[in-house]
């Protein structure tokens, strides 16, 4: 094998992903605007950019907690592929700011519109059932018994402090992993992996408890009369997998641009093998949550599924377990299919748009309700606004990868058993 | 006419035995089999053998398990005596996966293992066909079938030099029977 002692491959943020980014931004952009102008679509509006912004986020930590894991398991083979979840893990600050954005305006920005028992009230675009005045105050027009209930936790400013709390943490330890990579790569030595590892485990430590809270806040507050203790962990199952699928999906074009030449089939593999695996940890999470609310079939369990049983939600929902379930269970069982390049680059892009049609039918049916007919439900706010997304994580993550000075990281204590790694 | 039928080249560290392997093969010398205490890398590669079939036994025997599960659960809960849980209807196919997965993974362990079993020549009770008892413990071992081959002393002399410390001709196949 041929040794690699130059990694001067550097990446210019031009060119046609240039100038495809901003073409997707534009259509983003005009899809919110025409969205918000168009009168009736506000709502609407509001859940798909909670949806995106939601989603981009769940990416960008995807990409610190696979830092974290390489780190934590001292695994060798990902060495020379960090780089690529790192410049993802260092857009999270944006991420996260856009994200906590969306979610205040959804909350503060308010309209007179019909509660579910049929009154008119004034109530906020998102988080609608919980996020009103008085919703807990017994004898006034909003209350809410259930909610009332809940009040201790899923309150406003509690919430948005727990918000505040996880993309807080999350981003400054993500900061810290790269900030220590890079400082190796100047230094060298083993100072700077032992500090890598150590922050590795605490944002395990932080990320395994927060993040089915963070689920259940963002998402699961939207049916806040409903509540799954599922929910979290099929959340970070499709946060995992839609995370990877990504990065996979960077990897791959940036090779077949010329870039990354030490990254071979072997590495690839190891992707295709964890996209495999985890996609049928999410079906296992999805099909636990949901053959217990099937088979108990408690109305205050049920309702939630009730809402997606509808004739507007029904294919797609059983689209999502298509998508999600069969597509990476035979495309990507045999080992040859994980090792050819086109096929696992299709297959990400297959599971990127599954996953968001996973988030979006956890959103649409309790923050928007259904349209006129089912294939009414994904217009073109939704397509747009997915696009506008995608654009701008092309422009974030390859302004973030041209930063890095090579990459791989020069100095990394695991370079070289990467660069021969084998399966 | 030797009687040899096997020449084996006992080497005490893998390096030198994939080194060995490269030698053998530069004399165009065909190698019969490699056997090693633990596994060594890219040896399949050099070697030129082919992809294990495991995979697809695994996956026929998982095809088994699932569907006789599936119809078994259909036939009784279904066609022999339905019931009625709950008001679900008898045919409630989400109760039927949960079974029908773990029996998939049943099977196809089971499965594995007995193709294993099969296709090494091991079962319980059986005392396993072994070229070179060390080979288990602490020598890396190239075997090469005496028949037909180039003059036993050169494949002898190929492997001293690349560094065996021990060359065996042996006369029959296996040192271990029952």
């Amino acid at each position: 094998m041929k040794t690699l002692d130059s990694f001067d491959n550097h990446i210019e943020f031009k060119g046609p992903a240039r100038t495809w980014s901003l073409i997707f931004i534009a259509i983003g952009v005009v899809g919110i605007a025409y969205g918000f102008l168009s009168g009736t679509n506000t709502e609407r509006t509001f859940a798909n950019l909670l949806l995106m912004g939601y989603y981009f986020t769940c990416v960008c930590i995807c990409g610190i907690f696979f830092c974290a894991v390489q780190y934590v398991a001292q695994a060798g083979w990902s060495a020379s592929v960090i780089r690529i979840p790192q410049a993802i893990a260092r857009i999270l600050p944006y991420a996260a700011t856009i994200l906590f954005i969306i979610i205040c305006a959804g909350l503060f920005v308010t309209h007179t519109g019909v509660n579910e028992e049929g009154k008119k009230t004034v109530m906020p675009y998102l988080y609608k059932l919980w996020a009103l005045d008085g919703v807990a105050t017994k004898g006034t027009p909003n209350y809410d018994s259930v909610i009332a209930a809940k009040a201790g936790y899923l309150n406003i400013k509690f919430f948005l402090a727990r918000i505040i709390f996880y993309l807080v943490s999350y981003s400054v330890l993500g900061w810290l992993l790269v900030k220590y990579s890079n400082n190796e790569d100047e230094l060298g030595g083993m100072h700077n992996y032992n500090k890598s590892f150590k922050i590795s485990v605490l944002f395990l430590l932080i990320f395994g408890f927060t993040v089915p809270l963070f689920a259940f806040d963002t998402i699961m507050s939207i049916d806040a009369h409903w509540f799954s203790t599922m929910f979290g962990w099929y959340n970070f199952a499709a946060l995992w997998v839609s995370g990877l699928s990504t990065i996979t999906l960077v990897i791959i074009l940036l090779k077949q641009k010329g870039h990354l030449e030490w990254i071979t089939t072997d590495h690839l593999h190891n992707f295709g093998q964890l996209i495999f695996g985890f996609s049928i940890f999410w079906t296992y999470l999805w099909f636990s949550q949901f053959l217990l609310t099937w088979y108990a079939n408690l109305p205050e369990e049920a309702a939630y599924f009730y809402k997606r049983w509808e004739p507007e939600f029904k294919p797609w929902f059983w689209l999502n377990i298509v998508i999600n379930f069969v597509t990476p269970l035979f495309v990507l069982m045999s080992r040859d299919s994980k090792r050819m390049m086109k096929v696992l680059k299709v297959v990400c892009i297959i599971l990127i748009c599954g996953h968001w049609l996973d988030y979006w039918q956890m959103i649409m049916p309790g923050a928007v309700g259904s349209q006129s007919d089912w294939f009414m439900e994904i217009g073109p706010i939704e397509i747009s606004i997915f696009l506008g997304f995608v654009g701008l994580f092309i422009a974030a993550v390859l302004t973030s990868l041209s930063r890095f000075k090579s990459l791989a990281p020069v100095n990394h204590p695991f370079l070289q058993e990467s660069l021969h790694h084998h399966i | 006419m030797s009687k040899t039928k096997y020449i084996l080249g006992l080497f005490a560290d893998p390096d030198e035995m994939m080194h060995g392997i490269d030698k053998l093969q530069q004399n165009s010398i065909p190698i019969y089999d490699v056997y090693t205490p633990m596994p060594i890398h890219g040896i399949d590669h050099k070697l030129g053998l082919k992809d294990s079939r495991l995979g697809y036994a695994a996956f026929m025997f998982g095809c088994l398990g699932g569907s006789t599960i599936f119809s078994m659960a259909y036939y009784m809960l279904v066609r022999d005596w339905p019931m009625d849980i709950g008001g679900k209807p008898s045919f409630a196919i989400p109760d039927f996966v949960p079974i029908t997965f773990e029996w998939t993974v049943l099977f196809t362990a089971f499965g594995m293992v007995a193709t294993f079993f099969y296709a090494t020549h091991l079962f319980p009770g059986r005392a396993p066909r072994v070229m070179e008892l060390r080979a288990t413990d602490d020598r890396f071992v190239i075997a090469i079938d005496a028949k037909g081959n180039v003059p036993h002393e050169d494949i002898t002399k190929i492997l001293k030099d690349a560094g065996a410390v021990e060359v065996k001709h042996n006369d029959r196949k296996y040192v271990s029977y029952e």
